[in-house]
C-alpha cells in the first residue's frame, strides 16, 4: 500500500482545496448564467413584432404562476404567455441538450471537433421530417416531429450498428457516424429532388434550418423534462467523464465502467438530440460551439462544464432567437442560419486561441 | 494481497495474442517483464491490470478472481500506467493526479482535504511537487510520465503496473525514474525494454516471447547469453560484477536480422 509516508519535498497545498479551488468564482459564473437565462427569456418574451414592456411580462408570468391576480392587457398576456414564453423556453431546453451532448460526446470520443450531429442523428430526422412532408408517410396521422423523431432512432441504430463490429471505439464511431450522416443525407436528397414540389422543398429546408414558429406548450412538457433529465443523468456520470482524459484504458484503469458509460451516455445524448431535432429542426454549432465556450469559462472538469455548456447552450439559444426574429422586418430567418453566423466566427477564434486544437 | 494469473490466455478476435501465462507477483518486488516488440507485454499487463479479461484462465487479486471484484474495487488496489497515455484537454497537472482518487468517489463521498493532501503527497514522491499548478501540455515527456505515476500512486495501490515507463526519455531521466520507482513503498511490475536496466532494477524477471511466458527468474538466471540469443536474437555476453549485478555486452555485426538488430543498436554498449 502507498502508505502516509512523510513528504519529501514540500508541495504547496492547493491554494483552497480542491473541492472548493475556485468554486465561488465557479458557483458565480453558474448562478450569473441563471439569472441570465430568466432574463433572456423574459427579453424573448419582450421582443418580437409587437413590443411588450418586461413590466407586463413579469405580471403575465406572475399572474400564470401564483394567480398575482395583476391587471394584463388579455392579448398582450396571449402573446407572452402562448406564444413566446412556451417557445423561449424550447429554445433554452433545446440549447441545453445540444450543448451537453456536445460536450459529452466531446469528452467520451476524445474528439473535440464531436458535435450531436455526428451520430446521424439530424441527418436521420431530415430523412424522417421529407419521408412524412414529401412522400406522405403515415397518410396525415403522422407529424412532420414524429416523422423526424423515427428518423433520427433509425439513424442512430443504423450508426450504433456499423461501430460495434468495425470495433466500438471512438474512431469507430465517428467514422459510423459520418458513413450513417452521409447516406441519410443523400436519402434526404434523393426524395427531395425526385418528389418535392419547389414549395415543398423550401419549406422542408426552412424547417431543416431549424424553426421555433410552430412551437407551443405540449412541446415544452416534452422538451423541458427531456433536458433536465439529461443534465442529472450526464451529471451522474461527470466523474467517469473525467477519467476519460487520458483515453478508454486510462479510464478502465481508474475504475470506470467503460462500456456502460459509453452505451448510458451515448444513448442519453443520442435521445436528448432526437428529441430536440424533431421539434425544432437540426440547429447547427451549438453542440459544438457551446461546450469549448464553456470551457472556456469553467475549465474541463465535467462536474462544472456539463451544467455550465447546458446554461449557455440555453441563453445563447434563446439569444439566438430573439435575433431571428427581429433582425429581418415582416419576417424570420431560420434560427440555425443564427447561430451559424455567430458560431463559425466564434469557433474561429476558440481555435486561434488554441482552446481546442493545441 | 497477492496478484496471479493462471494459465491466462487472451485473444483479440479470433487472434490468439498471449496464451498460457501463469504469474505470482510477489509482494513488494519489483518484477520487470522483457520481450521483443509485439511478443505480448502490454497484452499481459492489461489482463494484470484488470483492465482486460482473460479469454482463457483466471487473473486474481487476493485469491478473488477479478471479475469477482469488479472495476472500482481493482482500481484501489491496482494503478497502470500505459505505455502512451495523452490528452488534449487543458488540466492541470494536480487535477490530472487528482483523477487517480476516481475510484475513491462517489456522491456520498465527495471530494475532501484528504484526497488533497494523497494528491500533495504522490506528486511529491514522484519530485513533481512545484509542478502541481502548471498545465499538462507544458510538460515533458518525462515530467509527463512522472505525473501519470503520481495519478496511480494517488489511487493508493498495493500494486503499480508500468509499461514502458521509460519510453522517449533521455537515459539520466530513464535512470532517474526508475530509482524512483524502485524506492516507492509498492509492489511494481514493469515492462522494460532496456535489458541493463532490467538487470539493475528488477528482483525478477519475467521473459516473454510470442505470447507466451518463458523465462521466470533472477536477473542472472534470466539473462544469459543462450536467452538473449534466443529471444532477441542479440549476440551478447553477460557480466557479473563484484555486487552480483548482471552487466549486457552485446557485440555488433551477427544479430539475426536486420529487424532485430534495432533492438541490439539501441541499448548501448555498457
Ligand atoms: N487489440 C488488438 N487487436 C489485434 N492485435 C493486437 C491487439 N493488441 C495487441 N495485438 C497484437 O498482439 C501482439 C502483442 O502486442 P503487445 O501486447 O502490445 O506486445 P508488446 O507490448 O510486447 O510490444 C502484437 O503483435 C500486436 O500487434
Ligand atoms: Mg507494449
Amino acid at each position: 500500500m502507498f502508505e502516509t509516508t512523510p513528504v519529501q519535498q514540500p508541495v504547496q497545498p492547493p491554494r483552497q482545496s480542491l473541492a472548493g479551488r475556485a468554486y465561488l468564482a465557479r458557483a458565480g459564473v453558474s448562478l450569473g448564467a441563471l439569472v441570465l437565462l430568466v432574463g433572456v427569456i423574459a427579453m424573448a418574451a419582450a421582443k418580437g413584432e409587437t413590443h411588450i414592456p418586461l413590466g407586463t411580462v413579469f405580471q403575465t408570468i406572475a399572474n400564470h404562476l401564483w394567480q398575482a391576480g395583476y391587471d394584463v392587457d388579455p392579448i398582450d398576456a396571449g402573446i407572452i404567455w402562448n406564444y413566446r414564453i412556451s417557445r423561449a423556453m424550447v429554445a433554452a431546453a433545446c440549447g441545453a441538450s445540444l450543448a451537453l451532448s456536445g460536450a459529452v460526446l466531446q469528452a467520451l470520443l476524445r474528439n473535440s471537433l464531436a458535435d450531436p450531429y455526428l451520430l446521424g442523428i439530424s441527418a436521420g430526422a431530415s430523412t424522417g421530417a421529407v419521408s412524412v412532408a414529401i412522400l406522405g408517410f403515415g397518410a396525415g396521422m403522422v407529424s412532420l416531429s414524429l416523422g423526424a423523431f423515427v428518423g433520427a432512432l433509425v439513424a442512430f441504430g443504423f450508426v450504433a450498428l456499423l461501430a460495434i463490429p468495425a470495433g466500438r471505439g471512438a474512431g469507430a464511431i465517428i467514422l459510423a457516424g459520418v458513413a450513417g450522416s452521409q447516406l441519410f443525407n443523400a436519402l434526404t436528397s434523393f426524395i427531395v429532388t425526385k418528389a418535392a414540389t419547389a414549395d415543398e422543398a423550401r419549406g422542408v429546408m426552412f424547417w431543416l434550418l431549424g424553426n421555433l414558429s410552430g412551437v407551443r406548450w405540449p412541446d415544452v412538457y416534452l422538451a423541458l423534462p427531456v433536458a433536465v433529465i439529461g443534465l442529472l443523468v450526464c451529471l451522474w456520470y461527470s466523474r467517469a467523464l473525467d477519467a476519460f482524459t487520458f483515453g478508454v484504458e486510462s479510464a478502465a484503469s481508474l475504475g470506470v465502467p467503460v462500456r456502460r458509460v459509453y452505451v448510458v451516455l451515448i444513448a442519453i445524448a443520442a435521445s436528448m438530440t432526437a428529441v430536440m431535432v424533431s421539434i425544432v429542426g437540426s440547429i447547427g454549432f451549438v453542440g459544438l460551439v457551446i461546450p469549448h465556450a464553456a470551457r472556456f469559462f469553467v475549465g474541463t472538469r465535467h462536474g462544472f462544464l456539463l451544467p455550465a455548456s447546458a446554461l449557455i447552450g440555453a441563453v445563447f439559444l434563446v439569444a439566438a432567437d430573439i435575433v431571428s426574429r427581429i433582425i429581418l422586418d415582416g419576417q424570420v430567418l431560420p434560427i440555425g442560419v443564427i447561430t451559424a453566423l455567430i458560431g463559425a466566427p466564434a469557433f474561429a477564434i476558440i481555435l486561434c486561441h488554441g482552446r481546442v486544437l493545441r | 494481497m497477492s496478484l496471479e494469473l493462471r494459465n491466462v490466455g487472451w485473444n483479440a478476435g479470433f487472434k490468439k495474442i498471449i496464451s498460457d501465462v501463469s504469474l505470482h507477483v510477489t509482494r513488494g518486488e519489483f518484477l520487470g517483464v522483457i520481450g521483443p516488440n509485439g511478443s505480448g507485454k502490454t497484452s499481459m499487463m492489461s489482463v494484470l491490470g484488470g483492465i482486460r479479461a482473460p479469454s482463457t484462465g483466471q487473473a486474481l487479486l487476493g485469491d478473488q478472481p477479478m471479475k469477482k471484484i469488479g472495476r472500482r474495487n481493482l482500481a484501489r488496489h491496482i494503478g497502470f500506467v500505459e505505455q502512451q497515455a495523452d490528452t488534449i484537454d487543458r488540466i492541470t497537472v494536480r487535477d490530472a493526479v487528482a483523477l487517480g482518487r476516481t475510484p475513491y468517489l462517489s456522491l456520498l463521498t465527495p471530494w475532501s482535504g484528504h484526497d488533497d493532501a494523497i494528491v500533495c503527497e504522490a506528486l511529491a514522491s514522484v519530485e513533481m511537487g512545484p509542478f502541481a499548478d502548471r498545465m499538462w501540455h507544458t510538460l515533458s515527456g518525462g515530467e509527463k510520465q512522472r505525473v501519470h505515476i503520481a495519478r496511480a500512486l494517488a489511487q493508493q495501490p498495493d500494486f503499480l503496473l508500468l509499461d514502458e515507463p521509460t519510453n522517449h526519455l533521455d537515459i539520466h531521466h530513464q535512470l532517474g525514474l526508475l530509482e524512483l520507482v524502485r524506492a516507492l513503498p509498492v509492489t511494481v511490475v514493469a515492462a522494460l525494454h532496456d535489458l541493463n536496466h532490467a538487470a539493475m532494477f528488477c528482483d525478477r524477471i519475467a521473459m516473454m516471447n510470442g505470447g507466451k511466458l518463458i523465462a521466470l527468474g533472477t536477473p542472472e538466471q534470466i539473462l544469459t547469453s543462450q536467452n538473449l540469443h534466443d529471444v532477441f536474437g542479440v549476440a551478447a555476453d553477460i557480466e557479473i560484477d563484484d555486487q552480483g549485478r548482471c552487466h549486457i555486452r552485446y557485440h555488433a555485426g551477427n544479430q539475426k536480422s536486420s529487424a532485430i538488430k534495432k533492438t541490439g543498436l539501441r541499448n548501448p554498449v555498457f
